[in-house]
């Protein structure tokens, strides 16, 4: 048995401080931003300003099984129940103060990337209006095939305007010389990410995706900060070490699986231990490997230039043939045997394009599971249908593999 | 009467658009470009020589649909798919996707991988409310214009784009004028032929569609009507339900206007035709109403719904969703609190694009209807 990860403790606690400082933030005259999963935080972090994801806090409610109740008070006031359960969540905290952490503390700016979707922009047209505070939205236009110049110069010059965004709303100037360290901390960290991410192509894998979705916080949250590169490189150490000794987090791993989509947040522990029982790990997932898909657009010496390109190219804002590669090149790389579609109703971008993947996956020729749920909200998962996939879908992999041996 | 042979003429071209595109094409030559949302600049298909049309998603049963996009796509999204999957478009040539919402985003991809027709994707910006993105916006549009001139092997020149921006205009102004006659004269045409017209717009060569508007509003112009109605707005993505409007006029009312894509969305707003022609596209599009899938401040879709109750002496408003609408439904919640503050009744309506309306949506509206 692997045991538990040590870092695991030491991530709880860093981000019990974090949330505690934001917390604070006023005693200590700092500015809380928030900010969408897949903004451009580095800036933030240059300024001092603290960045608050609700995403991260809907992971925390999700986690903690309280979504379908904050989903269902978000329907009560007119949010229809087919839409994204992260913002019905945060809409439900900011009024309720409900969470795990009691809410998240008020925003003083919001920014808004579409990089993810189109649906964090009416999200965070709802915050501004309630909590009246500015809001800055990056608009990354989408990259079905290609990345336009226009589209490029457009993104450049939106860095410029959020930078100016920034300076007007602390009345500071900007602080380019600090920015230079946090574009490169935050490039060491997502390199960083990648490497941990990597030791799951070693047989057994020292981690799975439940892992890497626990310790996806840091990276999500304080990118551009010193104690996040520290926390990874721990957290390396730590796997490579299990891996020295060939310490699988799964007990005599046999199949390896791929995952695709956001996480159950609710389900964590029983599909964990229901792909165990098959002595299945998922080794990798497209969704935490979303961090370092980007490292080549990054220029290590001039983060705030290629910032723009960087965070339009990622894995949501691109074609679905171009996610159908990211996930060919994962299959290979992590050696899996199956792959396991989370179709998640609240996330259309991520989910519609599914079954097209699956067609282009043709000739990898590995079987593939879709599961239906929602990521926070519990009342769109049926348990028993799902075991009964997942225990059908493993007999298929587990006939492959023996045929394969033959 | 000469009005109801126009009438007839544009319901008969809404109830069978693909039909009389067909046609379109064998007797014209142009090449078919559809298109999935109000946000297309349809001048610069006209200007190519080549027919724009907007794809409605008629297929009613959605198999093939299924195998691309889950249950909890929206009708319209499935809905188009299937049109172009079933071979109901087999006149098509191309499809152009705007930037709108995620659902349409995806379908581009889907539509790309899977149908076999010229592909346009005009990555416009979300936001339109600032400089930067306004120019941008028209960069963008230079893009298609060159996209186009490239596919179709042909030149678009400024003299066609001006006279194209002058017959959209001219189409544009008189569905607007039409909707005008139906709120100064609520009732002097039924509501499900004032939809039907708008859709036929959508689909006819725009010089005919104007030519026919034309009329139309000659005998309108003098016609009257001397009920005293009471005064409905439909607001919402598609509303394309024959019934609802029969059943609101059944009840002495009228839908007044209506702040949808299938309806107002589709002519508000005017290209400048003293500005250069590119120019002048895009600043209609950023200058008009939009739809919730962009940004133009946080207050807007609010403020442009209580401008129109106020224009059009508004009594009571129908909100008409597509399930599972993301953009549409966001906006909602905060549009209901003000209006409850204002003390104007309303009501949702949740559905998809072919379902029946039920016994118990009938009663919900009647419901809503008494109480004005
Ligand atoms: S879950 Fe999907 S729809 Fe919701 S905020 Fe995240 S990316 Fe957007
Ligand atoms: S109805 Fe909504 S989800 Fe469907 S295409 Fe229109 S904006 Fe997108």
């Amino acid at each position: 048995m692997a045991g538990r990860l040590k870092a695991t403790k030491r991530m709880k606690n860093i981000m019990k401080w974090y949330y505690i400082e934001a917390k604070y933030a006023r005693f200590l005259g700092k500015k809380i931003a928030w900010i969408t999963s897949g903004g451009p935080v580095e800036p933030l972090i240059a300024m001092n300003i603290i960045p608050i994801y609700p995403e991260n806090h809907g992971a925390m409610i999700g986690a903690s099984k309280m979504g379908g109740k904050m989903s269902e008070f978000a329907e009560g006031l007119g949010y229809s129940s087919d839409v994204c359960s992260y913002t019905k969540n945060d809409i439900t905290s900011s009024i309720t103060k409900e969470s795990p952490i009691g809410g998240l503390p008020a925003p003083d700016m919001l920014i808004c990337s579409n990089n993810i979707c189109g649906t964090v922009l009416k999200w965070y047209e709802i915050q501004a209006r309630k909590f009246n505070v500015p809001l800055f939205i990056y608009d990354t236009p989408f990259v079905h095939t290609e990345f336009t110049d226009e589209a490029r110069e457009y993104v450049n010059e939106q860095t410029k305007e959020y930078i100016r965004f920034l300076e007007k709303h602390t009345g500071k100037k900007f602080n380019y010389k600090k920015m230079k360290k946090v574009g490169k901390l935050s490039l060491e960290a997502m390199k960083l990410w990648k490497k941990v991410l990597e030791t799951a192509e070693h047989k057994p894998s020292p981690m799975t995706a439940f892992d890497a979705f626990f310790h996806l916080a840091l990276i999500v949250t304080l990118r551009g900060k010193k104690v996040v590169v520290k926390y990874y490189r721990q957290l390396l150490e730590e796997l490579e070490e299990r891996n020295r000794q060939n310490i699988g987090a799964v007990d005599n791993e046999k199949y390896r699986l791929l995952w695709d989509n956001l996480p159950i947040w609710y389900r964590m522990r029983w599909l964990s231990e229901k792909f165990a029982s098959h002595q299945a790990a998922l080794v990798a997932d497209t969704y935490t490997q979303a961090w370092c898909g980007v490292i080549d657009y990054v220029n290590e010496d001039d983060f705030l230039s290629s910032m723009g390109e960087a965070y339009t190219r990622i894995h949501l804002n691109v074609g679905v043939d171009q996610m159908a590669d990211t996930i060919k090149k994962f299959i290979r790389q992590y050696d899996v045997d199956g792959l396991v579609m989370h179709s998640n109703r609240s996330c259309k971008p991520y989910s519609f394009g599914q079954y097209d993947i699956q067609n282009l996956l043709q000739e990898e020729d590995i079987p593939v599971l879709m599961i239906e749920a929602d990521m926070t909200d519990e009342r769109k998962f049926s348990e028993s249908q799902a075991e009964a996939r997942i225990d059908a879908f493993m007999e298929v992999i587990k006939q492959r593999k023996k045929e394969k041996q033959k | 009467m000469q009005n109801k042979k126009v009438i007839n003429l544009f319901r008969e071209i809404a109830e069978n658009p693909y039909d009389y595109l067909r046609k379109q094409k064998t007797e014209t030559g142009k090449k078919m470009i559809g298109s999935t949302c109000a946000f297309t600049p349809e001048e610069f298909i006209i200007a190519a020589g080549a027919h724009p049309f907007r794809i409605f998603g008629e297929s009613e049963s959605l198999s093939g649909a299924d195998a691309h996009i889950q249950a909890y796509g929206c009708s319209m999204v499935r809905g188009m798919l299937e049109d172009g999957l079933s071979g109901k478009l087999d006149f098509l040539d191309g499809v152009v996707f705007p930037h709108a919402c995620d659902s349409i985003q995806r379908l581009s991809d889907i539509w790309r991988l899977n149908i076999p027709s010229l592909h346009f994707d005009v990555l416009l910006p979300v936001k339109l409310d600032t400089p930067l993105a306004q120019s941008y916006f028209v960069k963008v549009l230079e893009r298609f214009r060159k996209d186009l001139e490239k596919t179709l092997d042909v030149v678009i020149s400024e003299t066609a784009l001006k006279e194209s921006i002058i017959l959209m205009n001219r189409m544009r102004s008189r569905l607007k004028r039409l909707y005008e006659l139906q709120s100064e004269k609520p009732g002097i045409l039924s509501g499900s032929d004032l939809s039907a017209v708008v859709k036929a717009c959508m689909v006819m060569d725009k010089q005919e569609a104007a030519n026919r508007l034309a009329e139309l509003i000659d005998v309108l112009e003098t016609s009257f009507t001397e009920k005293k109605i009471k005064r409905i707005l439909i607001s919402g993505s598609v509303c394309s339900h024959p019934d609802i409007y029969e059943m609101i006029e059944n009840k002495g009312a009228v839908v007044v206007w209506d702040d949808l894509c299938s309806g107002s969305r589709y002519f508000e707003g005017l290209a400048d035709e003293d500005t250069e022609p590119v120019q002048a596209i895009a600043g209609r599009f950023t200058e008009r109403y939009v739809c919730p899938a962009k940004h133009l401040g946080v207050k807007f879709q609010m403020e442009n719904l209580k401008m129109l109750i106020k224009q059009h002496h508004i009594d009571g408003i129908l909100f008409m969703l597509l399930k599972f609408c993301e953009p549409f439904s966001f906006d909602y919640p905060d549009i209901k609190t003000e209006l409850e503050k204002m003390e104007i009744p309303f009501l949702l309506v949740e559905m998809d694009r072919h379902n029946e309306v039920d016994e118990q949506m009938r009663t919900r509206i009647d419901t809503m209807l008494e109480i004005l």
